[in-house]
């Protein structure tokens, strides 16, 4: 209950924010809510269940690909409407659960090194199913997604990127307040437990196997409306998009928003976002000759990823989440002697007085 | 209820023909050396280890046991060392061990319904109740890690004891606990009985075995070489010989 009103004005103050920002904002904030998504259900499966996932950019494509096909194909039927979308994005969601799944019975008898071996095949397996079923897929050149113009009802100056933002901050909402009532629940502790001792949590009645597997699937479906939501932005999908990087990428803003905490998937979905295009707003300020201009075109942003990501590691293992929760702490605890100082002067007084 | 049990590693036989009983509200002890095969049998009772011979049976059925299941038979274990969920605070680890009386599903608390919050309620309330007998209710937020591990045993006892068990399995409950630890954790023990629970205890401390047990199993190298209640174990030649390694005085073990 709690959850959701904050989601609900969560949910108010993003579409307002919406009619502030130009399209070009509209379309970032866009991209940094599809990457929640995704990010969100990732933390819950490393952060919160322990199992490491290199895979999440394939669960994702598997969450793409059937929006572009059954778009496509309704379209082609005669068959458009905005409510075709709904469908699509459901089968894109059905699609990324039913690989988690399958992903995810074999994850849950694998630990560490195995774990992350299994993923990354995944990872790097699924863009070449494009190739492999070019008939249908298009092999590396992808498929467009068909979609229609923002509803008549919004006016006829409605920015498209305002209508995809609508759409992606929706999905990421929802998941957001599905992924927190879950972990206020029962099972959020059992994911937990699962995680800290997979005996003691047997012994306890708890059918770990399951949990695991359990675990995989929300977070593939996640992945999947992820997926689903980078379709409709694009308004294509390729496998190139949904390349290794993505995976590797999802999990470096897990870890340095903060592992295991869904406010850390938005800190890291918005630092995804921004800083590709804060290095590129501060390169372009600087004179550099146009070979190493090109040199650092694209590659600035991954290395200052990944630099954020050791120091990270090294200076604050809790993430930006966990600096932020550490700053609040501090903050009671800064003010604390300044209010006792006064109080003890404001004793001090009452003593001389009654002398 | 176990009958016959025998277990090997590869070559190495870990438990030979091991039979026991543990009749309803009674303290079983068991003893032996290290190594003679006590944890092993803990491990057969509760699925982790398949015998290759024997049989079990729990209240008149056969027992085939797989450790998720054994909670909602009624049979809860504790581990050695304390076993706790250390990412969960004292509270959410005693919770965990409720498990067998949650009712919302997966379903209701994906959606947040009202069933998940009343379900997780009364969880919270027994396990704050089954923590307040054990004198810890005010320490019910901390983490296990910041308590001393007397305390931490103890919470471990909590999360076995809130899922009501009929048979209680103790794995050295006693282990790294100090003299004042023990005998409040040997009253506890010698109580248990007396709310329906009976106890199969796995110990070296041998003063709270000899205390707390009414009957007294004693293994060697996996198998059975004496049984019967305290005084007769303490006398039993046996015994000495494999505590000891030669033929014992018996002044050293009656003084144990």
């Amino acid at each position: 209950m709690r959850n959701l009103g904050i989601a609900a004005v969560s949910a108010a103050l993003l579409l307002a924010l919406t009619y502030l920002l130009d399209p070009f904002r509209d379309y970032q904030l866009a991209t940094a809510a599809a990457y929640l998504c995704a990010a969100a259900g990732l933390t819950v499966l490393i952060g919160v269940n322990g199992q490491l996932s290199l895979g999440h950019g394939a669960l994702m494509a598997f969450g793409a690909y059937p929006v572009a096909l059954v778009q496509n194909e309704l379209a082609d039927r005669g068959v458009s409407a905005q409510w075709t979308l709904a469908v699509s994005v459901l089968a894109g969601v059905a699609a990324a659960t039913a690989l988690g799944a399958v992903v995810g019975v074999a994850a849950a008898r694998l630990h560490g090194p195995y774990l992350a071996g299994l993923t990354l095949v995944v990872a790097v397996a699924v863009p070449s199913l494009a190739t492999l079923f070019g008939g249908v897929l298009h092999g590396d050149q992808g498929l467009s997604v068909y979609l229609l113009p923002p509803p008549a009802a919004l006016g006829p100056d409605f920015p498209f990127e305002r209508w995809q933002a609508w759409l992606a901050l929706a999905a990421a909402v929802l998941t957001m307040l599905l992924l927190a009532n879950l972990m206020r629940s029962r099972f959020g502790r059992t994911l937990r437990a699962v995680r800290d001792d997979e005996v003691a949590a047997r012994l306890a009645g708890i059918p770990v196997a399951r949990t695991r597997v359990l675990a995989f699937v929300v977070s593939a479906a996640c992945a999947g409306l992820s997926g689903a939501m980078f379709a409709i932005l694009a308004q294509s999908v390729s496998p190139s998009a949904f390349a290794l990087t993505l995976s590797l990428n999802l999990l470096l803003a897990v870890v340095v928003g903060g592992l295991g905490s869904l406010a850390g998937a938005v800190w890291g979905s918005l630092l995804l976002v921004l800083l590709p295009w804060l290095v590129d707003t501060f390169t372009a300020d600087l004179t550099l000759s146009p070979d190493l201009r090109q040199r650092l075109a694209g590659n600035l942003p991954l290395a200052i990823f990944g630099l954020l990501l050791v120091v990270v590691m090294i200076a604050a293992p809790g993430g930006v989440q966990g600096l932020l929760k550490g700053v609040l702490k501090h903050v009671p605890q800064v003010l604390a002697p300044a209010v006792r100082g006064r109080r003890r002067s404001a004793g001090g007084l009452d003593d001389r007085l009654q002398r | 209820m176990l009958s016959g049990i025998g277990v090997r590693f590869g070559g190495l036989v870990a438990l030979d023909d091991v039979s026991l009983q543990v009749p309803d509200d009674t303290v079983v002890g068991i003893i032996g050396p290290n190594g003679a095969g006590k944890t092993t049998l803990f491990n057969v009772v509760c699925g982790f280890v398949r015998p290759q011979a024997g049989s079990m049976s729990w209240q008149g059925a056969p027992l085939r046991p797989k450790p998720q299941r054994l909670a909602r038979l009624g049979i809860a274990r504790t581990l050695q060392g304390d076993g706790l969920f250390a990412g969960l605070t004292v509270l959410e680890n005693v919770m965990v061990g409720a498990t067998r009386f949650a009712r919302a599903g997966f379903g209701q608390g994906l959606l947040g319904l009202p069933g998940s919050a009343r379900d997780e309620r009364a969880l919270r309330e027994q396990a704050l109740a089954c923590l307040d007998q054990l004198g810890m209710a005010d320490q019910a937020d901390r983490m296990p890690g910041s308590l001393p591990y007397p305390l931490r045993k103890r919470v471990g006892l909590a999360r076995a004891l809130v899922s009501r068990p009929k048979l209680l399995l103790l794995d050295e409950p006693a282990g790294g606990l100090g003299g004042e630890d023990v005998d409040e954790l040997a009253a506890l023990i010698r109580g248990l009985p007396g709310q329906g629970c009976a106890v199969l205890l796995v110990e070296h401390h041998m003063d709270l075995v000899m205390q707390v047990s009414e009957h007294i199993v004693v293994l060697d190298f996996g198998r059975v070489i004496a049984a019967g209640p305290p005084d007769k174990i303490r006398d039993d030649p046996a015994v000495a010989e494999a505590y000891l390694g030669t033929e014992a005085g018996e002044a050293s073990v009656s003084q144990p």
